[in-house]
């Protein structure tokens, strides 16, 4: 599954019990495809010593404010642009 | 480990910060196993510390005379720096984010403190504190504003999560008058904080 710029997704939800690369505050989360760079060695299998292969896509992804932190006071919004590997990443619910 | 009777020297010794206790104990462990030679530690240790924001300035300096060049910067800066006889380090994309007068670009590293060293050198100590690397992506105006730097509300403000493989630098705006320097003394503008995205380049006070 590629994902295209520009196109909704959704962070996986699940938990990972070993070294991984996605933050918790984006889990579950729906953000916008904004560059998918080239793809890269699973840090997750790296971290103990594997090759970490094959490599994976990586996407930048872009949250609102409002999404990740919608008790959030009023006031000047931002976006947050994360990094995800695609395995990470669904399609947007 | 080999068996021995003599004492070695205790590993909490001392007022030495846990941080360090830690970090000594690991280097000694990669020794004793083989994994990497002391003098490759050195060596590493050594290289990262001689790096200096001075080479992320060059790099800008460059973007902001010269369009074309930036424009190869945007779209590769990996390349940009070795086209400038700089090193990119070890991470395989640089990726350089322009600041405008509309769109504003901050980064952190909220897992741990991925920065790009090799141009920019050692992170300073608060890039790598909870409390920037936790509000940074809540609270960014509200961390700029403690920087003393104050995004208006019609500003798009961008905070950049680097959490993989990418090392990200900001090309900040070029301050107004500034037209009449050279590269050189462009450079001399350019801070280590401003290509964070915590700061503004700024002409000198004095």
């Amino acid at each position: 599954m590629t994902y295209r710029v520009g196109e909704p997704v959704t962070v996986a939800a699940r938990a990972h019990g070993g070294h991984h690369r996605t933050p918790s505050y984006i889990k579950g989360k729906t953000g916008r495809v904004e560059r998918v760079h080239a793809a890269f060695r699973n840090p997750e299998a790296r971290a103990y010593g594997h090759d970490g292969l094959p490599e994976i896509p990586l996407c930048m992804v872009s949250f609102a404010r409002s999404d990740l932190w919608p008790a959030a006071r009023a006031g000047a919004s931002h976006r947050v642009y994360v990094d995800v590997f695609e395995h990470w990443l669904e399609e947007a619910r | 480990m080999s068996e021995h009777d003599h004492d070695h020297t205790p590993i909490t010794s001392g007022d030495e910060p846990a941080a360090a206790v830690r970090a000594r104990a690991l280097e000694e462990l990669l020794v004793e196993k083989g994994v990497l030679r002391a003098e490759e530690i050195h060596v590493g240790i050594d290289w990262l510390v001689s790096r200096t924001p001075g080479d992320g300035a060059r790099l800008v300096a460059r973007a902001w005379v010269d369009p074309e060049f930036k424009q190869r910067l945007l779209a590769d800066a990996r390349s940009a720096a070795l086209e400038l006889g700089l090193d990119p380090g070890p991470s395989p994309v640089v990726v350089a984010l322009e600041n405008s007068e509309t769109v504003h670009h901050m980064i952190v590293c909220t897992l741990c403190s991925c920065y790009p060293r090799a141009l920019l050198g050692p992170p300073p100590a608060w890039y790598k504190s909870l409390p920037y690397r936790s509000r940074a992506v809540s609270d960014p105006r509200g961390v700029l504003a403690e920087f003393g730097l104050e995004i208006g509300d019609d500003v798009e403000l961008r905070v950049v999560d680097s959490t993989a493989d990418i090392r990200y630098l900001v090309i900040p705006r070029r301050p107004p008058g500034t037209d009449d320097l050279s590269e050189e003394e462009l450079a001399a503008l350019v801070t280590r904080d401003s290509m964070i995205g915590v700061a503004r380049p700024a002409l000198r006070q004095w």
